[in-house]
């Protein structure tokens, strides 16, 4: 049944599943930049340097402090959501009146500088982070393996991706958020603080990002440029979705990286490209994305 | 768009300012090789022109590309290939035709000799400006950061294929590419003549762009900037004109990286991967957006620094990652820019 077009079935739910990996990180790294650009206005290019730091974080806890897998899901999104206030409140509370591009431009700077300084003292060589002995181990589901990790991250991605959803949408500290994100003025004007819930937003947009960083360093090695190319598949992960709705982000997330995994069986060259390919594809048919307001 | 646009600033200009240091900057560009080494003056020309490229549309038309290293690494493979090599295989897809869906890629082959340098020059700044239009057409769909976004994740598409093309061979580039005969009768292996033809190349171009921003065209280039929905409603066609500047850009961008191969007999992957994208936004941030020398400031002064921290190895991102918050943050007029408005003049 599964074997059609000369493919084992093991090899296309094997690819489906990596497929399905990438997508929780593209949806997860893509949901944080849609939160962050919808108070902030700006494309946060760090992104990819916060959730290499947050992979770096999970290493540095089970070497030097003996905490394990289960700790440093807890303590690393909040240590690193912590940096990225620190850099809220040091840089980027300054460009809110300036264009855009100013803050694209300071964070891609902030990019340069902590990776930069990671592949000083780590080279390039990626750094090995085991799996946690409790999610060792995999199923035999039949017509694949499935490695428990795996699944592991795919249930725990999906499940911060609703949750997120769903604070910002259904809860009433949502509501407050997106009332700033439309008006910030008006919504000082009912006594809300909304410089400090910027702030928390870009902590909590950072913190997921390196959630995603504690997530990957078992399944990629841990180093510094694991984030640099990943950033620019997710950039256009969000071009194709437009940044306007968060269930854009992450509907966006998850199908592109089973798209990916598809293409990687039936046509392996392109399986770098795919992404690129379909965000021009987008661009000429609905320039505002699949999930966008306005261009 | 409201990039903090300079020349906003200095509206009481001098005329002859620009022209005054025009002149003194072909002066020290004549005289500099005699106290500098050549070639690192090459390189510095070969940036400034990318810097420039990159200007005429950051800074005249408001359009942060951050996929610049594009044109420039793909102008400097082809320059580098015709001039080694010569013949082009293009692929294309083509089905069988005994039936059904199956089909085939196979080689377009046009049989060229190795080509002299100013054809092979010439074929990557063509080439640049070919795909300055695919990529320029797709991208002015967006606007602002999805704008930047766009161009980005389409370099980084053209970078996978320079990594998995034969002719680019990879991890090692295209080396020793012969420099040749420039017009069949000057030979640019000598350091002389060819650091003649890349000053000639670089003030030629430089000249076009000034006269480019300062004809009718740059003009609503600049409305354009400065505010867009007038501009349309004044009955432009905006994105015409934003298409135009950006293979313009393009066009430019890969004269200064064939200009790089023919000149480092090199082409290779740092070439087109974003790194250099990222480096020719700090060369212009640093010599000031919006301003007709800041990008040659800003390049001199980003390839000095480069060469005296080259021994410190990978700090070198570093420094750049540095001075891109320093100047975004407290000195977004950039060198030119701030010597300009001290000094209430255009340049």
């Amino acid at each position: 049944m599964f074997d059609f077009l000369g493919i084992s079935p093991q090899a296309l739910f094997g690819q489906l599943l990596i497929g399905l990996i990438n997508g929780s990180f593209y949806a997860l790294l893509s949901l944080g930049l849609a939160v962050i650009f919808g108070m902030l206005n700006i494309i946060n290019f760090a992104h990819g340097a916060q959730y290499m730091l947050g992979a770096f974080a999970a290493y540095f806890l089970l070497n030097y402090a003996g905490l394990g897998y289960w700790w440093a899901l807890v303590i690393v999104p909040i240590a690193v959501g912590f940096t990225g206030i620190v850099i809220e409140r040091l840089f980027l509370q300054w460009l809110y009146k300036l264009d855009h591009l100013y803050g694209l431009l300071l964070t891609f700077g902030l990019a340069l500088v902590i990776e930069g300084v990671f592949r000083n003292f780590f080279g390039s060589t990626g750094l090995p982070y085991t799996v946690p002995p409790s999610l060792q181990g995999g199923q035999n589901l039949g017509f694949m393996f499935l490695p428990n990790y795996r699944a592991w991250v795919v249930v725990l991605s999906f499940t911060v991706c609703l949750a997120t959803w769903f604070m910002i949408e259904r809860t009433k500290l949502g509501s407050y958020l997106r009332a700033a994100t439309e008006n910030p003025t008006l919504v000082r004007a009912f006594g809300i603080n909304v410089p400090r819930m910027i702030t928390l937003t870009y902590g909590f947009g950072v913190g997921l990002a390196g959630l995603a960083g504690v997530m990957a360093a078992p399944i990629y090695n841990v180093s510094p440029q694991m984030g640099a190319h990943f950033i620019i598949v997710v950039f256009a992960v969000v071009v194709i979705g437009g940044m306007g709705s968060i269930m854009g982000a992450i509907v966006t997330g998850f199908g592109l990286g089973i798209v990916e995994g598809l293409t990687r069986v039936f046509f392996p060259e392109a399986s770098n490209t795919v992404i690129f390919i379909i965000m021009a594809i987008v661009l000429l048919v609905r320039p505002a994305g699949l999930f966008g307001k306005r261009a | 768009m409201t990039v903090e646009s300079n020349t906003r600033h200095a509206t009481t200009a001098r005329p002859n300012s620009e022209a005054i240091a025009f002149l003194v900057m072909v002066l020290v560009l004549v005289v500099a090789p005699a106290f500098v080494y050549p070639v690192s003056l090459m390189k510095a020309l070969c940036f400034a022109l990318f810097a420039c490229a990159f200007n005429l549309l950051i800074g005249y038309a408001g359009l942060l590309s951050f996929g610049h290293a594009l044109f420039f690494g793909w102008g400097a493979y082809l320059a580098a290939h015709l001039a080694k090599v010569g013949t082009l295989s293009l692929p294309y897809w083509a089905p069988d035709w005994a039936g059904g869906w199956a089909g085939g890629w196979h080689w377009f082959v046009i049989a060229l000799p190795p080509l002299p340098p100013e054809l092979a020059i010439l074929g990557g700044t063509l080439f640049a400006a070919l795909l300055g239009l695919a990529v320029g057409t797709l991208a002015i769909r967006r606007q602002g950061i999805y704008f930047a976004m766009t161009t980005l994740a389409l370099a980084q598409m053209m970078y996978f294929f320079a990594v998995q093309a034969p002719f680019t061979h990879g991890e090692d580039g295209i080396q020793a590419v012969p420099r040749g005969m420039l017009f069949g009768f000057i030979d640019l292996r000598d350091q002389t003549a060819m650091y003649a033809v890349t000053l000639t190349i670089f003030l030629a171009s430089f000249l076009m762009i000034h006269r480019i921003i300062n004809s009718p065209f740059g003009e609503v280039l600049k409305a354009i900037r400065e505010n867009e929905p007038r501009a349309i409603s004044l009955g432009y066609h905006t994105q015409r004109y934003k298409l135009v500047a950006f293979v313009l850009s393009a066009m430019f961008a890969g004269l200064a990286g064939s200009t790089k191969a023919i000149v480092f007999q090199l082409a290779s992957l740092t070439d087109v991967d974003w790194p250099m994208s990222g480096e020719v936004i700090l060369m212009t941030l640093v010599g000031g957006l919006g301003t007709l020398f800041g990008p040659v400031v800003g390049a001199f002064f980003v390839v000095t620094i480069e060469n005296y921290l080259t021994q410190i190895g990978q700090w070198v991102f570093v420094v750049q990652g540095a001075i891109f918050v320093i100047c975004v943050l407290l000195f977004r007029r950039g060198i030119v820019g701030e010597v300009a408005q001290r000094m209430q003049i255009r340049l």
